[in-house]
């Protein structure tokens, strides 16, 4: 679930508002969003993706909340982790020419 | 019928204060003899938009209705839940779709692969002409630049979709087109004219908590599946809320039976990519191999039951292995983050529930994605796909490429009912028709709270022991516990005041609740076992009931099989 908005890196765009699906942010004016709704978040890393200064965190625990530190986080090389593997580059979408998934059907085990 | 609509618009300080109250005296509902009830709403609330399609849902399926109206000259808006580029199962990962050209062997071996899998219950017509539409169309998403990946063969690939990208890309293509798009923008009812069509909407912006109304000549609900708040990945917005508008409107189902779809996912994240476990071994928690053929989810059903489960995916060769890592970001983003090798590191998982964003239930269609409610058509998950998949599921490939073409057929159909309505459609007379979560029909404002709701829902239907596996008892006292809370609900249940957010809650709390009906009313009718609805007191297929069921009703569930039997396909 969502964990962290980095007060340091946020640049107040409310992209990561209107991109969740769930609603969990709500927008102050001038500052950082809040997580108002932490609990509504079902940990897509969708706004991982939109935001385009890699300063959100979203946790893989779906069902439990994970304390975070955003100098660990940093030093991991985990803030922006799921844009970077998409390929997206400041809340652009790009990377689909990549997609390997049709490997999974090569060998014939499995078909759409 | 008697009506009056009084609205006050009283001007607060940065906001406008509206009130709707609508008196009604409707002789044929008990409920609501009489009553004056009222929808309050406070904050900022704009006049009624006019349009001639009205889309509501910003999936796959409600992009491509959406745009398909507008290519046919309709004036359309478009009002999704979340974002259109996020909103929905689609988005949160990627899809497969079944990509095969007229008259190739690809296309003849999926079409009997569907029917293989569905049990008697599709039709063979209708799978070919989704996948023939899907296919001209998945090739024109390239020609407008979607930059599908080649293969090893020097081939475009097209049978795979990056969700996100997908929904961003077609998001433009609406703009382009003239569709207005409304974003967080969750429906809460239809608006039904004198002769009982479908003619709009209102809804409620969670960013803003702005009331919306959409006055329209046609309605497409591409709204989703139901998934009733399980968890899966991508389904959280997947509530039901076109199904309960549409039954309010007098709209049918089939299918709901059909309702034993569950996701594998680690135990600690929601990503439910079940194609992966292919390649798994599962075992107990001492290390043991599970036993078992082919069906992955009934391996981790039958040991969930007994115990945890635990799963490596140790059979995909390293070239294999890195097609699913750069194919599948989401599910190892959750991995890398746990510090988890999934390829040789055992993970505990579980079942997710999918309901019918998975399971094929849904609205019941024609050709033209027509609903039996005039001017009211559905499309994607929210309408049945049967004629599709059957009694099994549609997860990945073919829900995808029904979303597509349904959604076109919809568009389509709507934009031609919205024309011949002619220009002056919008002085039809309206009623908001929505009830329970909104309206509820007692005067009485109880503490009934949406969660409390919720969480009996869930209660009857995301066990596995109730839904994966079932039998008649336990249907029986699940169908119970369920009317009993529609009774409360239908009476009691309303969000009266804004925040948006609770407005949503309480909405989704009765749709939730209305869909479980059908689903378990369903399930206690078909008394065999086939595709999706395993019934442990009835284990074998009994041919004399190779025909569809249909259901719907809110005061009263019914359930009627279809009255001819199904020609045996496979």
């Amino acid at each position: 679930m969502i964990e962290l908005v980095s007060q340091e890196r946020c640049i107040t765009c409310q992209a990561c508002v209107s991109a969740c699906p769930e609603n969990v942010f709500d927008k102050v004016a001038h500052k950082p969003p809040v997580i108002a709704r932490p609990d509504d978040c079902q940990t897509c890393f969708l706004c991982e993706l939109y935001c385009p200064v890699d300063a959100l965190y979203v946790s893989p625990l779906a069902e439990r909340h994970e304390a975070v530190d955003e100098a660990d986080l940093i030093a991991k090389g985990l803030l922006g982790g799921f844009r970077r593997a998409m390929g997206w580059e400041s809340g652009h979408p790009a990377g689909t020419e990549h997609d390997l998934t049709y490997r999974m059907f090569e060998e014939g085990r499995v078909a759409p | 019928m008697l009506f009056g609509i009084l609205f006050c618009f009283i001007a607060a300080t940065a906001h406008l204060l509206i009130c709707i109250t609508i008196f009604e005296s409707i002789s044929r509902s008990k409920q609501m003899v009489g009553t004056a009830i009222s929808f309050d709403v406070r904050r900022r609330a704009s006049a009624p938009r006019q349009t001639d399609v009205l889309v509501i849902g910003g999936g796959p399926a409600g992009v491509w209705a959406a745009l398909t109206a507008a290519e046919r000259g309709a004036r359309v808006i478009l009002a999704e839940k979340g974002l259109v580029g996020t909103g929905g199962a689609t988005a949160a990962g990627n899809t497969t779709t079944i990509y095969a050209g007229p008259s190739s062997l690809e296309r003849e071996a999926a079409i009997k692969r569907r029917l293989h899998h569905a049990q008697d219950v599709a039709d063979r017509r209708w799978i070919e002409r989704v996948i023939d539409e899907s296919y001209v169309r998945l090739n024109q998403l390239a020609d407008w630049g979607y930059r599908f990946p080649v293969d090893q063969h020097g081939q475009s690939y097209r049978g795979s979709l990056r969700g996100a990208d997908y929904l961003r890309f077609m998001r433009r293509r609406l703009r382009k087109a003239g569709v207005e798009v409304l974003d967080q923008s969750p429906a809460l009812e239809l608006l039904r004219d004198s002769d009982g069509a479908a003619a709009g909407a209102i809804g409620v912006n969670r960013l803003t908590n702005e009331v919306w109304t959409v006055h329209a000549g046609a309605i497409v609900i591409a709204s989703g599946g139901c998934a009733f708040l399980s968890g899966a990945l991508g389904t959280n917005g997947l509530t039901g809320d076109g199904l309960l508008m549409a039954a309010e409107a007098g709209a049918s189902f089939s299918g709901m039976e059909f309702a034993g779809q569950y996701g594998i996912s680690p135990a600690f994240a929601s990503v439910t990519k079940g194609i992966m476990y292919f390649w798994a071994t599962f075992t107990d928690e001492d290390g043991n191999e599970l036993p078992g053929e082919g069906d992955r989810q009934g391996i981790v059903a039958r040991q969930l039951l007994k115990g945890r489960c635990f799963a490596v995916i140790d059979k995909a060769s390293p070239y294999l292995q890195q097609g699913m890592r750069v194919g599948q970001p989401n599910m190892f983003i959750a991995f890398d983050r746990t510090g988890i090798d999934p390829f040789k590191q055992r993970f505990e998982v579980t079942l997710r529930y999918e309901g019918t964003v998975r399971g094929p239930g849904g609205l019941s269609i024609n050709d033209d994605g027509a609903t039996s409610v005039t001017g009211l058509y559905a499309a994607g998950d929210a309408a049945s796909r049967e004629n599709m998949v059957g009694a099994a599921s549609g997860g990945g490939g073919p829900n995808a490429t029904w979303a597509l073409s349904s959604g076109i057929w919809a568009g389509r159909a709507a934009a031609e009912f919205a024309a011949r309505l002619g220009g002056n459609h919008h002085l039809r007379e309206r009623r908001p028709i929505g009830q329970a979560g909104l309206r509820p029909g007692s005067e009485v404002r109880s503490s009934l709270d949406a969660r409390d709701v919720i969480s009996v829902t869930q209660n009857e239907i995301l066990p596995i022991a109730k839904t994966f596996f079932r039998r008649e008892e336990q249907l029986r006292r699940s169908l119970n516990v369920l009317d009993d809370a529609w009774t409360a609900a239908s009476g009691e249940l309303a969000a009266a005041h804004l925040p948006a957010s609770e407005l949503v809650r309480a909405r989704e709390a009765a749709a939730m609740l209305a869909a479980a009906r059908w689903v378990v009313a369903s399930g206690l009718e078909r008394r065999e076992t086939r595709g999706l609805n395993r019934r442990l007191d009835h284990p074998v297929k009994n041919p004399a009931l190779a025909r569809r069921l249909f259901t719907g009703g809110l005061e009263r569930v019914w359930v009627s099989p279809e009255a001819q039997l199904r020609a045996l396909a496979s």
